[in-house]
């Protein structure tokens, strides 16, 4: 049956078991952002509990999974403990390997990617870089146009990048994790 | 006392002021903080939304470096650091991901240091010996805002209430502050979307300014370099949605004891807020 | 050599359709001590009893096997066919050739074999058999009810007009209960307080009720019809034989800051007090923990203004025996407190309130007179909202079921409010609507569609003040998970219903089950509500589960019948299906070796110490007994025991040995 499938897999990639979920609606009347979603978190577990390859892709194709911001106001509050976050973590994971991308998701992705792409290189976050490249990415470049001068004026920013001596190792997490293909739906 | 201590890529960056005030006010308490040989980045946000081994990585590469070092307890001041190591910490017991994990990294991580955040290495240090050295009260009236990540997940972090929590008013109290009542104490600031999505954060965290200005607070005290940032580096975009534009200041708690210490504003960073302090 | 009767029945043709019965009866006719062995259509129709009565007799046969039924059905049937053709019924046995046989297999050869095996297995035992003896035990005719709410009153009422002897204790300085604090009940709306006094008086009254308050069990021993309760009478600090309710020294004490309880702490009381003006007995108490002179010696201004002079200072606690033979618990229900919701403020909200604190606010003896009005300030409330299922159906909060009562009170809630505050605005947030029982989902309709009370279908997140408001952040999950703000002036949580505080370890000393919740545990879910797994210990109300008080009187009255059913013996007679530990000649006198294992084994604490002396008084050795009122015949001891000493009357060791036997000597 195509319903318990999904369920099932959903289950043994996250731990999360969305049949719990009674529809209370808890996490939804907590979450911050659940204005600004497509669906909010609630309506997301019952979207996953019809177990439908439509719903399914409706959930990764909406704003919804980009705008969680895994604050965990959901799970501290739901009566059946049900790891929201995680599974917005694992529908993440799984809409930019099916490319099924909701435009809000551009700039949030960009972001993550810029930011672990400073980590690959140096093994800490080089922020000077990090901006660079996610105007570069995002072609926004007038953002913070002002905000950045002036955290150089408060010594907040460094114009070099601080490099860790054991770059060899954080090549090899990287290799081996975000890169190695197979590991993504992992 | 003595303890380890990983200080995280904000604090060595955009953030500089609240390693200072650490630094600054483990010098008058005598606490020796040995920082972690080599250390890198946790990973943050970014590494969890994006990729599971690569956010247990990273923080595992972290905590193998300080057993390497023989360390035995870790401070961890950067509340988003501090709640992706311990996750991690708890992630790892299971013995799968432990092994994966090791592999990747090729060092032997055995998951056996304690890390522990800024309020619990305050908390440990002890109340009275922290009252016995303050030389100018901090009598002010201030909000603590304690923000996602130090509290949750509680099943993992066990770390104060779930809601409301204490630790931090505590500490005000004993250095001579007041702390208001109020409901914004754990609602999330917009976290890591400070640069991707600056509209979100200027609601959520404006969210959190008027309830503070609302009752009367003076300031804005924290943990975390993410909220410190989001609540006072995007003061501009948050002053265009509120409906009152607030100049409360956010501090970090380890700045608002330092100032009762008596160290000096400078050395604390206050000059470094974008929010002008004037305590 | 042994005289075996077999009777093998078609059962119609439940059981001829698959085995060939005359197959059966011609085989065991042939077996070794099988005297007569016949088939008939119908064994347990009257032919068929004589049939068996008659070859008793004819042959003098010393045992008999039914190849039927299940013993569950007819076994009772032929033993007492047995028993009036002179033949101890404990020789009589029935293989099972239904349920274990032709109802199971399709017709065939191995099924005829397999009925021949079952009926010849029960010969081979029942040439094992001893004649047995049913066991009597007398049975004290007095009932104790424990809790006086309205379960124990109902209960104790029953039984006592059933012309019996009832003990009724209370914790509290009066009886009464939960439904003493209630305002109007669901689904009529009568006043609580004016149907639950009449009863209240009824039971003071009532010269078969002996009625202890401020009163608790200490301990229970022995066993049904035969129990010994130890009770402590609590120190009331006044003589009641004495004082005359008058109520003077009340008025005169100068602690008055108490929080009532029975106002759910809304309003307060003093040092010695009655607990509401209702109160039976309506005589006060003395509080020594927050009494002055208790607290520091000085005061005793009551006894100053007692013109009886009924207070006694220096009484102490009071332990008395009684005998009974028959207990109800009825120990009621808690409900959870504001407290226990972090999301909702952890109780530090005064407008927050307890469903039960509410009911204080409506109710015309409450501390308001029945208006509804905010303990923070005193306003009447222009906004309310209600939350249901708070903590109940929240694992997390480890109160994974529902409590049953609060749909339907919470809807009361709701009509009480509008009914008091016209220009009011109710909303009630639920997750589903329970409202099964007569009249009850027209209640809530009601509520909805003539008090117009708002009900919204999602759970509340959190609960914050701001400017003397309580924000609620709720959710509308009916209209695809949209978020509804309310700014309330009060706020009502349909808080769980729990276990009474304590009912573990008066389980403990009752030993009476309990679920992991603590409720006590019924014998069955659906055939034995009213009992518990002990033998004489019965339930009544909501100290099995929440429930309301239609269906607590209900129980109350089941257990009552019990109780009269129990008592309309003047002896008990029971099976013999008991363990026995053996007694042999002296110097042996048993193989018991006293190592006490069937004493840890046992779950009914049958086990006894018997003391084995000589003539002149000195002890030769301790072995074990089976007290045969207490014991359930389970078997656990008999697999403890490492010398084998014990055996179960009419399954001993041999017995079960002769059954498994005869299979394979085949
Ligand atoms: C807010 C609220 C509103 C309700 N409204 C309604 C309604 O409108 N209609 C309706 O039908 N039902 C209503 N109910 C349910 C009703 O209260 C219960 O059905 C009823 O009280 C159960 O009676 P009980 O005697 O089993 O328990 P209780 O009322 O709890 O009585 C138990 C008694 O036992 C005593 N006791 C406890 N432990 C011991 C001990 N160890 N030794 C001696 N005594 C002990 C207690 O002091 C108490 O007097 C409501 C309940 C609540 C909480
Ligand atoms: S709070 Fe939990 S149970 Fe309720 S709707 Fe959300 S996920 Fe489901
Ligand atoms: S974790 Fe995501 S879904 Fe849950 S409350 Fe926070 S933002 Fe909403
Ligand atoms: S002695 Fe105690 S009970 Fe009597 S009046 Fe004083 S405080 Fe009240
Ligand atoms: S048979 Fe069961 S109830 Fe009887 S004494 Fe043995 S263990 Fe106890």
């Amino acid at each position: 049956m195509e319903h318990k499938g999904k369920i099932t897999d959903l289950q043994s990639h996250t731990g999360v078991e969305v049949m719990r979920c009674y529809q209370c609606g808890k996490c939804t009347a907590g979450c911050v952002l659940a204005t600004d979603m497509n669906f909010p978190p609630s309506y997301v577990m019952r979207l996953l509990q019809t177990g439908t390859k439509e719903n399914y892709i409706k959930i990764l194709g909406s704003n919804s999974i980009w705008l969680c911001l895994n604050c965990e106001n959901c799970l501290g509050r739901c009566p059946m403990e049900i790891d929201i976050p995680k599974m917005m973590d694992y529908l993440r994971t799984q809409a930019i390997k099916e490319n099924i991308l909701h435009p809000d998701s551009k700039p949030i992705i960009s972001f993550h990617r810029s930011f672990l792409d400073s980590i690959k290189y140096t093994g800490r976050l080089y922020e000077l870089g990090l901006i660079a490249e996610f105007k570069a990415r995002t072609f926004r470049v007038t953002q913070d146009l002002t905000i950045a001068p002036a955290m150089f004026l408060k010594g907040k920013l460094h114009l070099l990048p601080e490099k860790i001596k054991d770059r060899m190792t954080m090549k090899r997490i990287f290799a081996k994790t975000i890169e190695n293909v197979k590991t993504e739906n992992k | 006392m003595k303890i380890g201590f990983y200080p995280g890529c904000s604090l060595t960056g955009s953030s500089r002021e609240y390693n200072e005030s650490v630094v600054a006010i483990a010098k008058v308490l005598d606490i020796e903080l040995t920082e972690i040989n080599d250390w890198n980045c946790c990973g943050a946000t970014a590494a969890h939304s994006m990729n599971e081994e690569l956010s247990m990585s990273l923080p595992a590469r972290i905590m193998a470096m300080a057993e390497k070092q023989g360390l035995t307890e870790v401070v961890v001041p950067c509340a988003a650091c501090y709640n992706r190591l311990k996750v991690t910490q708890h992630d790892l017991k299971d013995e799968t991901k432990r092994k994966r994990v090791s592999e990747i990294l090729q060092l032997p991580y055995d998951g056996s240091i304690e890390i522990i955040n800024v309020l619990q290495m305050l908390e440990k240090y002890g109340a009275e010996n922290i009252k016995a050295k303050v030389t100018q009260p901090f009598a002010h009236k201030v909000a603590c805002y304690y923000g996602c990540l130090l509290v949750r997940p509680h099943s993992i972090l066990q770390f104060d209430r779930v809601e409301d929590p204490q630790s931090m008013d505590e500490l005000i109290k004993v250095v001579g502050g007041t702390t208001i009542d109020w409901a914004f104490k754990t609602e999330c600031c917009g976290g890591g979307f400070s640069v991707s999505r600056t509209d979100l954060v200027a609601k959520l965290s404006g969210n959190i300014l008027e309830d503070a200005a609302d009752r009367g607070a003076e300031a804005l005290i924290v943990a975390c370099p993410m909220c410190q940032s989001n609540l006072d580096m995007r003061r501009g975009a948050i002053n265009k949605v509120i409906e009152r534009p607030s100049d409360i200041p956010v501090i970090y708690i380890t700045q608002a004891i330092g100032l009762a210490l008596g160290i000096d504003a400078k050395e604390l960073g206050l000059k470094r807020h974008f929010v002008t302090v004037e305590l | 050599m042994s005289k075996i009767g077999v009777f093998i029945c078609h059962c119609g043709e439940n059981i001829s359709a698959t085995v060939d019965v005359e197959r059966v009866a011609r085989e065991i006719g042939g077996m070794e001590g099988v005297a007569h062995a016949i088939d008939y259509k119908y064994m347990c129709s009257d032919p068929g009893q004589t049939f068996i009565k008659e070859a008793v007799k004819k042959y003098d046969l010393d045992g008999v096997v039914v190849g039927a039924c299940s013993p569950r059905m007819h076994e009772p049937t032929f033993r007492r066919a047995c028993a009036e053709a002179g033949l101890n019924p404990y020789l009589c046995e029935m293989a099972n050739l239904r349920e274990h046989c032709s109802w199971v297999h399709e017709k065939g050869e191995e099924t005829t074999e397999k009925a021949i095996d079952l009926v010849k297995m029960l010969v081979e035992k029942v040439k094992k058999n001893n004649p047995l003896e049913s066991i009597k035990v007398p049975v004290t005719k007095r009932a104790l009810v424990i809790g006086g709410g309205i379960a124990g009153i109902q209960a104790s009422l029953d039984i006592a007009n059933t012309g019996h002897k009832v003990i009724l204790i209370e914790r509290d300085p009066s009886i009464g209960g939960h439904m003493s604090q209630l305002s109007e009940t669901f689904p009529t709306l009568d006043c609580s307080q004016c149907i639950l006094t009449p009863r209240m008086v009824e039971v003071a009254q009532h010269p078969n009720i002996k009625l202890y308050t401020y009163a608790e069990l200490e301990s229970l021993e022995g066993f049904i019809g035969n129990f010994t309760a130890k009770i402590r009478l609590k120190a009331k600090s006044v003589n009641y034989s004495t004082c005359t309710g008058c109520g003077a020294c009340i008025q005169k004490c100068p602690v008055k800051k108490i929080p009532s309880e029975f106002n759910a702490g809304l309003g307060t009381r003093t040092a010695i007090y009655v607990p509401f003006p209702q109160a039976v007995p309506n005589k006060p108490v003395i509080d020594r923990v927050n009494c002055n002179y208790y607290k520091r010696g000085a005061c005793k201004i009551c006894e100053k203004t007692c013109q009886v002079g009924s207070i006694e200072w220096d009484k102490e606690d009071e332990i008395i025996s009684e005998e009974v033979g028959a207990v109800v618990l009825a120990t009621g229900f808690d409900v959870k407190g504001t407290d226990f919701f972090p999301e909702y403020g952890y109780g530090k909200y005064k407008d927050v309130l307890t469903g039960l604190q509410f009911e204080r606010l409506a109710s015309a003896s409450g501390p308001t007179f029945g208006e509804i009005r905010r303990p923070s300030d005193g306003a009447i409330p222009k906004k309310i909202v209600f939350i249901a299922c708070a903590g109940s159906r929240d694992p997390a909060k480890g109160i994974p079921y529902c409590s049953k009562i609060c749909c339907m009170y919470t809807a009361k809630h709701a009509m009480l409010y509008q009914h008091k505050v016209h220009d009011g605005e109710s909303t009630v947030f639920y997750m589903d609507i329970r409202a099964g029982g007569k009249n009850y989902e027209e209640f809530v309709r009601r509520a909805i569609e003539e008090d117009t009370v708002n009900y919204v279908r999602g759970r509340v997140a959190r609960v914050y003040e701001k400017n003397g408001k309580l924000i609620v952040k709720g959710v509308d999950t009916l209209l695809g998970g949209e978020q509804v703000e309310i700014e309330a002036d009060m706020v009502v949580l349909a808080t769980a219903g729990v276990a009474n505080c304590g009912s573990e370890q008066l389980a403990q000393k009752l030993h009476v089950s309990y679920d992991p919740y603590h409720f006590f545990a019924e014998a069955h879910p659906k055939l034995k509500p009213v009992e518990t797994n002990t033998a004489g210990i019965f339930l009544a109300g909501a100290c099995q589960a929440p429930k309301d008080i239609p269906e607590t009187v209900g129980m109350a009255s089941g257990a009552a019948v019990k109780v009269a059913a129990l008592f309309s013996n003047n002896e008990l007679v029971r099976e013999p299906i008991i363990a026995v530990v053996n007694r042999l000649a002296p110097p042996l006198y048993s193989t018991c070796v006293g190592c006490f294992m069937c004493e840890t084994a046992c779950p009914y604490n049958a086990i006894e110490h018997e003391e084995i002396k000589a003539r002149d008084g000195s002890l030769i050795r301790t072995i074990a007994r089976v007290n045969s009122g207490l014991c359930q015949g389970c078997g656990t001891c008999v697999a403890f025991c490492r010398s084998k000493s014990i055996d179960i009357q009419g399954y001993t060791n041999e017995q079960v040995y002769a059954e498994v036997m005869s299979l394979l000597n085949d």
